[in-house]
């Protein structure tokens, strides 16, 4: 038994080697600027996914309004930069943590009303939230309006310029894992397991479930913001409808939905998947919204075929194929071999 | 012998429904109180009263001397009163072990309790011990959800006591389990009664509650009916009245 574990724990430990490997030469092995560029957005979109999940995908209250923090992060990093006077190149990026606790800090009061509902009317204020930001950005004076702001552009050549906001987004995507990581382990995270299982018996066990849930929401805003910070810097401009953009929410929730709510890698895995496949589609077909039918029949198929999404999916597969193979090696199959069965099964 | 857990004059209204009038209840300590009384009189009501989950208008309830009339169910917890829910309730889709876990009280701040694992070897370890002692030692790992109705009565058991509360409040720990398993129940009761424990069942099945309680109050409509030992209570006229339905109750 605890041989077992070992072995499924070396193994673990073994892939995140190997991830991590891969995410370290990625951009040195696929050079071309393009590969770079949907690499980039891939990371960006594995962060926010997996910073959502870490409050929904725990807490079961499904928040569709975390573009609300993007695009908070977005614009906190474009006004600093542009009024403090910070030199385009490496200094804007220290605006990146700022602008992650900036988002955090527009999510307390945000958390603490949407929060108050359960469920389905906890859904429809994140969304109102989302709205009413994007229609604040686009009317306010210091947010430019519906023309944006242009934060300083770098001047790096394209090869450097891509590389080196890749390997930031890298950063953030692996503190934002460990992260989650932590959170899950900790008794804080069981006690946001067992908000989704019964809130009303969780407070019955002393669990304080409106600090719980205000803390995860909080803690989920951050990465969530600093994607968006980077977002704003690596296209050199930023306005209302993409940093509040409903279909960020969507993307997001989708993402973590198709790779397995309230797992660690799923949402990691949806997002590659999803946001790789919407940039491939966007630079062979043009910027379209043609992908989002990819992505319905996406959906659909997982809801059909695996729908507590592909990892939990995956996993349950791998334990029934262990179990068959567990038992097949005692011959079952062949009836020749009963004696054989019973002492396996007196084993076991 | 002092009172642990106290109501008293508890009003408690749903719109047009009076559900509790004036109703007073104490429990002393070390002692096995029950609750009863025909449906509808009122019992989970108070139950829910009690631990928080709802407010009265008038009465108080104290705790130890102390009003915990106002304070939240996850306080009320903390003070030391468990409760078990009518209809089982679980955290079904996490181990029998989490469930234990969850129920372990620790005194931090949320950076520690966000960065320390959940679970110390010494809570696990008293977490498996409290599994072991309802018998579900061997399921620490399966999901809750797995087991089986009496099996989940007594993990909800077990959850309350690895948080050592000063008094357990049971509703209808008895409700859709199997004969054997009631013995089994009671037995662990009367165990932890004898460790110090105090207990508060409310019950529909007689036998368990005669042949556990010190003292029975008996709610009908809302109101005390009765408070005194299993004798007095099954000879009291107005008890047998109140499930019976006697000639005062015409009205109903």
């Amino acid at each position: 038994m605890t041989a077992a574990v070992r072995a499924r724990r070396s193994v673990r430990a073994l892939l995140v080697v190997i991830a991590l490997a891969i995410l370290g030469v990625f951009p040195l092995v696929f050079s071309n600027p393009t590969t770079t560029t949907i690499a980039f957005y891939a990371l960006i979109f594995m962060v926010s996914a997996s910073a959502w999940n870490m409050f929904s995908g725990s807490s079961g209250y499904i928040a569709l309004g975390h573009a609300v923090y993007f695009g908070c992060g977005a614009y906190a990093l474009s006004l600093l930069a542009n009024h403090l006077g910070v030199a385009a190149g490496w200094p804007v990026f220290a605006l990146v943590p700022v602008a992650g606790i900036v988002a955090g800090l527009v999510a307390i009061p945000a958390g603490l009303i949407a929060l108050r509902a359960r469920r389905h009317t906890f859904v429809v204020i994140t969304i109102a939230w989302m709205f009413i930001f994007q229609l604040a950005a686009s009317n306010l004076g210091f947010t430019g309006g519906t023309s944006g702001l242009q934060p300083p552009t770098p001047l790096w050549g394209i090869d450097t310029y891509n590389r080196n906001f890749y390997y930031v987004a890298a950063v953030v995507l692996v503190l934002t894992v460990v992260l989650t990581w932590v959170v899950r382990r900790s008794r804080f995270g069981l006690q946001l397991l067992t908000i989704r299982d019964d809130e009303e018996r969780a407070r019955g066990l002393g669990v304080r479930v409106v600090r719980v849930k205000l803390i995860a929401f909080v803690l989920s805003a951050i990465p969530v913001g600093m994607a968006g910070a980077m977002y704003a810097y690596f296209l050199g401009q930023i306005f209302p409808q993409f940093a509040f953009d409903p279909l960020f929410d969507l993307s997001i929730a989708l993402m973590a939905f198709i790779g397995g709510l309230g797992t660690l890698a799923g949402p990691l895995l949806g997002a590659l998947v999803l946001e790789s496949l919407q940039q491939y589609f966007t630079v062979q077909y043009g910027a379209s919204q043609a992908y989002l039918i990819i992505y319905g029949v996406l959906f659909l198929v997982v809801v059909l075929l695996l729908p507590r999404g592909v990892i939990p999916s995956v996993e349950e597969l791998i334990g029934r194929w262990r179990t068959r193979s567990a038992g097949s090696d005692a011959g079952p199959e062949e009836p020749g071999r009963t004696g054989d069965v019973v002492k396996a099964a007196g084993v076991r | 012998m002092s009172a642990l857990l106290e109501a008293e004059g508890v009003c408690k209204s749903f719109g047009g429904l009076q559900a509790l009038t004036d109703t007073s209840l104490s429990v002393a300590q070390g002692q096995i109180a029950g609750l009863i009384g025909p449906n509808g009189s009122g019992k989970t009501t108070l139950f829910n009263v009690m631990t928080g989950y709802e407010r009265c208008h008038s009465g108080e309830i104290r705790l130890n001397g102390e009003s915990i009339t106002r304070a939240p169910p996850e306080r009320v917890f903390a003070l030391g009163v468990g409760r078990t829910f009518q209809i089982t309730r679980l955290f079904f889709r996490l181990t029998v072990l989490e469930n234990i876990l969850v129920a372990t009280q620790r005194h931090e701040g949320w950076i520690r309790s966000v960065a320390r694992r959940a679970g110390s070897d010494a809570e696990r370890r008293r977490a498996v011990e409290m599994l072991e002692f309802v018998g579900l030692g061997r399921l620490a790992a399966r999901p809750a959800g797995e087991l089986s109705y009496g099996q989940r009565k007594l993990l909800e058991l077990a959850s309350l006591l690895v948080a050592d509360p000063a008094v357990l409040l049971l509703d209808e720990p008895t409700a859709g389990v199997n004969p054997t398993l009631i013995n089994q129940l009671s037995e662990r009761i009367r165990e932890l009664n004898r460790a110090g424990k105090t207990f508060l069942v409310v019950e529909h099945n007689m036998e368990f509650v005669m042949g556990l309680c010190q003292q029975v109050t008996v709610l009908h409509q809302g109101r005390t009916l009765v408070t005194g030992t299993p004798e007095q209570v099954r000879a009291d006229p107005a008890v047998l009245d109140a499930y019976l339905g006697g000639a005062d109750d015409d009205d109903l």
